[in-house]
């Protein structure tokens, strides 16, 4: 687990994570609407990370807590 | 000999590997590159921000030098106490050329050096008891102090003693902040994590002072971060700025106060402009102010131009005709610069390795003087740096990330720059190389090199280096011995 930040770039999602400095932007988030956010994220240079599900935050950027499921470090 | 191809680029970097033993190869090879834009992330072909090798002759600073030497140094109405031994605070002092006005040693501090001076029986007993005796005499000394700093140096974290619990203490007692920065050398690979460590402190410290109440703000209110007035840069910087109609509310941290600091989360947009070593902090104010920030560059009339209307692209049309009127304002003064330079400098080529900014940022100045960067790297840059390096750069340029000293001496005998810009550890290695030097962390005593101002003193001063009859004078011992027989023999 460790603390990732969401934030609106130019095109779509920028991640970005504090400890490591990656800073990337999320092709794809499985869930996407003001219900229901987060899910299951990729990142363009193949990263993925997993956050709980939840209520889509009311502005950007937004900490939140992520897991890395998948891809280069 | 015109810029390398990749072929060559690549044979290069082969054959400088090829010296290094089995495990120290695999390792350097990762930090070596050839540019290719075609590539969108640094990731895959460049390593950066992992630990020096022992015994490769790194050219990198602690912890301690990027809190108390970059970050907190600067702010000049404050105290930054060196907390340790006397050594780190007493030869970082006043080195890196930060300027400021006011009276040094009474409301001013920047050039003067408080240290706790660790003793044996400090490390022993523990020096919570001399820290809190210190800043009280601080507080007798210099009333006109706005607050204190205590800038830890390894001993404090090796005995560990509680400089939060004392800055909370003498914070009370003083009725000043007092900042307790847990930056020993030893924590991290680099100064870039005394960046982090410093800009967390501040987070925690300072910001939360903040009152809305305070400041009266404009629409047009920003803030520079990032812009430490080496040689008075941010000062260039700033009033490009105020011309163009914006009102700089505060300077992060060259000639900085500690109430611009606390006022910044006022301002409409922060402007960035050495990321590595303040985004940290205007990643926080997005989130908890919403204050949006840009990173700019003010190398050269292209790029001040680029960022000026970037910046402009954020405010309305006043600000935007602004811009337009201060590019119009000083660019016959810059085509003068141009031409009277570009014609002495045209096609020499420049080999760079400086800190975390520069290595992308004053390859703007020096392609409008005509002159091409052959190389480029940084000591303490993360990959998020070298994304945007890749961008900036010609294809097949070299790349290189926390370059040994050998190394760098190996590329520039392979490719022969005209000049090289990179710090006093490498200066007088190139010197007697016979290669022009020109020392970029704090601009060899000159500057400002930012703003249209900078720029044509930056022309100069390149002009200066690359010109200089005394290159060819240099002749080493051993080919004098041959120039005198020859002429012996004549």
């Amino acid at each position: 687990m460790a603390n990732i930040m969401i934030r609106k770039g130019s095109d779509g999602y920028v991640f970005y994570m504090p400890k490591r400095d990656i800073e990337d932007t999320i092709t794809s988030m499985e869930f996407d609407t003001p219900e229901k956010w987060g899910g299951e994220i990729r990142l363009k240079n193949g990263g993925v990370y997993f956050i709980d599900p939840q209520p889509a935050p009311e502005r950007l950027p937004y900490s939140v807590r992520a897991k890395r499921i998948d891809g280069v470090e | 000999m015109t810029q390398l191809t990749r072929e060559e680029a690549q044979a290069l970097i082969q054959e400088v590997l090829e010296v290094y033993p089995e495990k120290a190869k695999k390792d350097r090879a990762k930090h070596l590159m050839v540019n290719d834009k075609t590539l969108e992330s640094s990731k895959k072909c460049i390593t950066s921000n992992r630990k020096s090798l022992p015994g490769v002759m790194t050219m990198r600073g602690c912890a301690y030098a990027g809190s108390k030497g970059v970050v907190w140094g600067p702010i000049k109405d404050m105290i930054s106490i060196s907390h340790g031994p006397i050594g780190c605070g007493q030869y970082s002092r006043a080195g890196r050329r930060a300027y400021y006005v006011g009276t040094t040693g009474v409301d001013t501090f920047g050039d003067m050096c408080f240290t706790s001076d660790f003793q044996e029986k400090d490390i022993v007993f523990g020096g919570d008891k001399k820290l809190a005796k210190l800043i009280e005499e601080i507080e007798m000394l210099f009333p006109l102090n706005k607050g204190i700093s205590v800038q830890s140096e390894c001993p404090i974290g090796l005995i560990g003693d509680d400089i939060e619990a004392v800055s909370k203490k003498m914070a009370a007692q003083i009725d000043k902040p007092v900042v307790p920065v847990r930056c020993e050398g030893f924590r991290g690979v680099s100064q870039s994590l005394g960046h982090h460590i410093a800009n967390d402190s501040v987070r925690d410290w300072i910001l939360p002072r903040y009152d809305s109440k305070k400041l009266e703000s404009t629409p047009y209110d920003v803030a520079i971060l990032g812009d430490y007035n080496i040689g008075g840069d941010a000062w260039a910087s700033r009033i490009l700025l105020e011309e163009m109609g914006l009102r700089v509310v505060a300077q992060w941290s060259g000639d900085g106060t500690l109430a611009e600091m606390e006022n910044t989360p006022s301002v409409k947009i922060n402007l960035l402009h050495c990321y590595r070593s303040m985004n940290y902090i205007a990643r926080h104010m997005e989130e908890k102010f919403g204050i949006p920030w840009l990173e700019y560059n003010f190398f050269g009339p292209t790029k001040i131009a680029e960022s000026l209307r970037a910046i402009a692209a954020h405010f309305d049309d006043r600000i935007k005709e602004g811009a337009e009127r201060v590019i119009e304002k000083y660019t016959p003064m810059m085509n003068a610069v141009i031409a009277k330079y570009k014609p002495r400098l045209q096609g020499k080529k420049v080999l760079l390795y400086v800190g975390g900014l520069r290595p992308r940022h004053v390859v703007g100045a020096y392609e409008d003087l005509g002159m091409e960067v052959v190389g480029t790297g940084y000591e303490f840059a993360h990959n998020d740096d070298y994304d945007r390096t890749i961008k900036e750069m010609k294809d097949a340029t070299l790349i290189y990330d926390d370059a040994t000293g050998y190394e760098l001496e190996k590329f520039v005998e392979a490719t022969k720059p005209d000049l090289i810009g990179s710090g006093i550890k490498e200066k007088y290695v190139f010197h007697k190389m016979g290669v022009p030097f020109r020392q970029m962390h704090s601009w060899d005593y000159s500057g400002p090199y930012h703003g249209y101002d900078g720029f044509a003193i930056f022309a100069r001063d390149m002009d200066m280096t690359v010109n200089n009859p005394c290159w060819k004078m240099l002749v080493p011992p051993w080919r004098k011995q041959a120039a005198e027989e020859l002429k012996k023999a004549a």
